[in-house]
C-alpha cells in the first residue's frame, strides 16, 4: 500500500498545454502513472501524448472516472482550478504553482469546506514537487528514479531537499511508501500533521522523514501529533538554523516572525516529542537507517 | 512589499480611517512649508523609511516653529536611520512626513495579519497601544485580543463591536471604531495585504478615533492586480543586491560571512549555509536559482554573488534530478569560463549522471575543488577559504 496516490489512481493534469505540463506529463507517463485526461478552458478535444483534453474538470470526470488531479496552471488562475477540482469530483490535487496569492488560498481552503468530509477533495501544495509512490505512480515534477520502492514515507515543504534526502536513501538501498511534497507557502493544503496521519495508518509504511524549514506552526503542530497519536519511529530535519529573522528565504512561508518558528526552536520541539533529529542535511539517510535497524533489533 | 506610513495613510483613509492632517516633503524647505499649510503651532515630523521603532532611533520629532522643522529635517535628510528593525546598515531617509500634533488620552495596538494556524486573517489589538506588539506579548499578554475573520462573509459588525467594548473604548466611540475596524479590514482584503498595523490608534482629547500611525505589507504574488499598489515600491529602501537578483527572477538575501552560495532550490539552499556554519564558516548569502539550474541562472548567480567583496570563496550545490548532472556541469564550466572568478570555486553536484558531471568538472582545466556530499562541500569551502585568507596575509605582508 502506499498513501495518498497508487497504481489505480486515475490523473488529470489541469492546464495540460502548457511547455511545462506537457514535459512533465510525459514524464508521468514514462514512469506508469494512468494520466486519463488533460483539462484546458477552451482546447477541448485536443489530445498532448495520445492523452485527451477537455473544457472542464466535470467533462473529464465523466469520460474518464479520474479521481486525482495535478495542477500545472499559472499563479493568477491556480485557485480557479484547484476549486474546480474539488467541485469536479476529484479526491486527490497536488498544486505545482509556485506564487498563488495567500488570499487566494485562504479562500480556496474556506471553498474545500463546503464540501462534507467524505466528498472533501484532499489538497497537498502549492508551491511543492509533488507525490510518488515509488514503482507505482508519480504525480508531480520529481526525478522518478531516485526513489526506490520500499516502507520508508517521506513529507516535506522542499523540493531538492526531498531529493537529497531521496537519494541518500537510494544510495543505501533504502525505499520509500510515498514521498509527500506540502509545499513552501503560508497557506497550503495539508500540513505535516495531515500526512503523519495518514502515514500512521498506512501497513506499508514502517518510519516517517519529516524534512521541514522555518516558519509558521505546522512542524510544531506535527511534534504534538507524534507524542500523541504516532506509534511509528519519526526521524526529522530542519532547515535554516542560519537564517536570518523576519526574512523571506526563498520560499513565501520561510519566514520567522513568531517565537517557535526558528529552525533551532523547531529542532527542540521535536526532540522534546521524541523525534531523532538529523543534525545536517547530510545524514538524513544515515539516520533513518539508523532507526531502521533499532526498529529491526 | 513593504510601503511607506504616507502611502499606507492614503490608502486606510480611502476606506474610511481617520487619519491626521499631514503633508509630504523631500527637502527641509518644503516640510517648513507644508507646516505653514496645515496650520497650528506643533507639528510632528516623521522619517520615511521601510521599518518600526523610528521614534526611538530619532525619526521622529516634535517641533514648535517653522524653524525648527528646517533644523530638524536638515539633519535627517541623506541619514541612513537605523532602528532595532533596520540592521546596522540602516536606511536611508529622502522623504518626510509632517503632521499637525495630536492631543490624545489612549493608544490602542491594532493590527490585521495573515495567521498561519487558523488560515485566515486575524485581528491582533491591544489597549496597551505605543508599545510594539513583541513588548505587549511579554508584558501585557492578558491586554490582547484576538478575533479571525471568516473568508466567506468578511468581518462582522458584532466583531468589530466585541474588540471595541473589550478594549474598553467608551460606548459613544464603538460606531468609529467599527468603521475602522471594517475600513482596515477591507483594504487588506481588496488590495491583498500581508499586513495592517496602526499604532497608535489614539483617542483623541476631542474624541476621535485616529490612526497616528500606520503599516501596511502586500503580497508580492498579488501585485499582478494591483499595479497601483506596485508602484508604491521604494527601491532606495531595499538591499541593492537582493533588488537586482529579484529583478532577475533569482531568490538572493545578503548576509554577513565569507563563503558565497549558489543552490537549486530554497530549502536545500537553507540547508548548504546549515552545513557551511557546521563546517565552521559563515555563509554570505542565501541564493536560489530555481529548481531548473540553466546554464544561464548559473551565470547570473555568479556574477551576483562575486558582486558582494566580502565573498572569499563560493560553494555551488545543485541537486540534479531532470536536468542531468552533466548537463549542468556543461552550465558551471562555461560560466566560470565566461566570468573566470578569484576565489576558490567548490561544486558539489548530486542526482542524475553524478559521474558525468564529475568528469566534465575534472576535465574543464579549471581550478574547481570537488566535492560529493553536502558536508563535504561545506568543509573543503570552509579549508579553502581559510587557506586562501593566510595566503592573502602573507603576500601583503610580503
Amino acid at each position: 500500500m502506499s498513501i495518498l496516490l497508487d497504481r489505480e489512481s486515475r490523473v488529470i493534469v489541469q492546464g495540460i498545454t502548457g511547455r511545462m505540463a506537457q514535459f512533465h506529463t510525459k514524464e508521468m507517463l514514462d514512469y506508469g502513472t494512468n494520466v486519463v485526461a488533460g483539462v484546458v478552458p477552451g482546447k477541448g478535444g485536443e489530445k498532448v501524448f495520445g492523452v485527451p483534453v477537455f473544457d472542464t474538470v466535470k467533462q473529464a470526470v465523466e469520460a474518464t472516472g479520474a479521481d486525482a488531479s495535478l495542477v500545472f496552471v499559472p499563479p493568477p488562475f491556480a485557485a480557479d482550478s484547484i476549486m474546480e477540482a474539488a467541485d469536479g469530483g476529484i479526491r486527490y490535487c497536488v498544486c505545482i504553482t509556485d506564487g498563488i496569492p495567500a488570499q487566494d488560498m485562504i479562500r480556496v481552503k474556506r471553498y474545500m469546506m463546503r464540501y462534507p468530509r467524505e466528498r472533501r477533495m484532499v489538497l497537498t501544495g502549492p508551491n511543492c514537487a509533488g507525490t510518488i509512490s515509488p514503482g507505482k505512480a508519480l504525480l508531480g515534477i520529481m526525478p522518478g528514479h531516485i526513489y526506490l520502492p520500499g516502507h520508508v514515507g517521506i513529507v516535506g515543504r522542499s523540493g531538492t531537499l526531498g531529493y537529497e534526502a531521496a537519494q541518500q536513501l537510494k544510495d543505501l538501498g533504502i525505499g520509500v511508501s510515498t514521498s509527500v511534497g506540502i509545499g513552501g507557502d503560508p497557506i497550503n493544503g495539508s500540513s505535516f500533521r495531515d500526512i503523519l496521519e495518514r502515514f500512521e495508518q498506512d501497513p506499508d509504511t514502517h518510519v516517517v522523514c519529516m524534512i521541514g524549514e522555518i516558519g509558521g506552526p505546522q512542524e510544531a503542530e506535527a511534534a504534538a501529533f507524534i507524542q500523541e497519536h504516532m506509534q511509528k519511529p519519526v526521524i526529522a530535519y530542519i532547515a535554516g538554523l542560519t537564517a536570518p529573522k523576519g526574512r523571506t528565504m526563498g520560499h513565501a512561508g520561510a519566514i520567522i516572525s513568531a517565537f517557535g518558528e526558528s529552525a533551532s526552536e523547531k529542532v527542540e520541539i521535536l526532540s522534546a516529542a521524541g523525534v531523532t533529529v538529523a543534525e545536517n542535511p547530510s545524514v538524513i539517510g544515515e539516520t533513518v537507517a539508523r532507526v531502521l535497524t533499532r526498529k529491526a533489533a | 512589499m513593504d510601503i511607506h506610513e504616507y502611502q499606507a495613510k492614503e490608502i486606510l483613509a480611502k476606506f474610511g480611517v481617520t487619519v491626521p492632517q499631514g503633508g509630504l516633503a523631500y527637502s527641509p524647505e518644503q516640510a517648513a512649508y507644508r507646516a505653514r499649510e496645515l496650520g497650528g503651532d506643533r507639528w510632528i515630523v516623521k522619517a520615511q523609511v521601510h521599518a518600526g521603532g523610528r521614534g526611538k532611533a530619532g525619526g521622529v520629532k516634535l517641533c514648535n516653529s517653522e524653524h525648527e522643522i528646517q533644523d530638524a529635517t536638515n539633519e535627517m535628510f541623506g541619514q541612513k536611520l537605523v532602528t532595532h528593525q533596520t540592521g546596522p546598515e540602516g536606511k536611508g531617509i529622502y522623504r518626510v512626513y509632517v503632521e499637525a500634533a495630536v492631543e490624545f488620552d489612549r493608544e490602542i495596538y491594532l493590527g490585521f495579519v495573515l495567521d498561519r494556524q487558523s488560515q485566515r486573517v486575524m485581528i491582533v489589538a491591544s489597549s496597551e497601544g505605543g508599545m510594539e506588539i513583541e513588548e505587549i506579548s511579554a508584558q501585557r499578554p492578558d491586554s490582547i485580543v484576538r478575533s479571525t475573520v471568516e473568508p466567506a462573509v468578511g468581518l462582522q459588525e458584532f466583531q468589530a463591536r466585541e474588540i471595541s467594548f473589550a478594549l474598553g473604548i467608551p460606548s459613544s466611540l464603538t460606531q468609529q471604531m467599527v468603521r475602522t475596524l471594517q475600513g482596515c479590514y477591507r483594504a487588506f482584503r481588496e488590495l491583498d495585504a500581508t499586513m495592517v498595523e496602526i499604532n497608535p490608534l489614539v483617542v483623541t482629547s476631542d474624541s476621535r478615533i485616529l490612526a497616528l500611525d500606520a503599516k501596511m505589507a502586500f503580497d508580492g504574488n498579488a501585485l499582478f492586480r494591483h499595479p497601483h499598489v506596485a508602484e508604491l515600491r521604494d527601491k532606495s529602501q531595499e538591499d541593492p543586491r537582493e533588488a537586482r537578483a529579484a529583478d532577475r527572477g533569482l531568490a538572493y538575501i545578503g548576509l554577513t560571512g565569507n563563503i558565497g552560495c549558489i543552490v537549486n532550490g530554497a530549502g536545500l539552499a537553507m540547508a548548504t549555509m546549515d552545513t557551511i556554519k557546521l563546517a565552521g564558516g559563515e555563509p554570505a548569502n542565501f541564493l536560489d536559482i530555481g529548481g531548473g539550474a540553466t546554464p544561464e541562472r548559473v551565470a547570473k548567480a555568479f556574477r551576483l554573488v562575486m558582486s558582494d567583496e566580502n565573498v572569499q570563496a563560493i560553494l555551488v550545490n545543485i541537486f540534479a534530478g531532470i536536468n542531468r548532472c552533466d548537463w549542468v556541469a556543461e552550465g558551471v564550466v562555461q560560466a566560470l569560463k565566461a566570468n573566470p572568478v578569484d576565489v576558490p570555486v567548490i561544486v558539489r553536484l548530486a542526482g542524475t549522471n553524478v559521474e558525468e558531471g564529475q568528469k566534465i568538472l575534472a576535465k574543464s582545466g579549471l581550478p574547481i575543488i570537488r566535492a560529493n556530499s553536502l558536508m563535504e562541500a561545506a568543509e573543503r569551502a570552509v579549508t579553502a577559504w581559510q587557506n586562501d585568507r593566510k595566503q592573502n596575509t602573507k603576500m601583503r605582508a610580503v
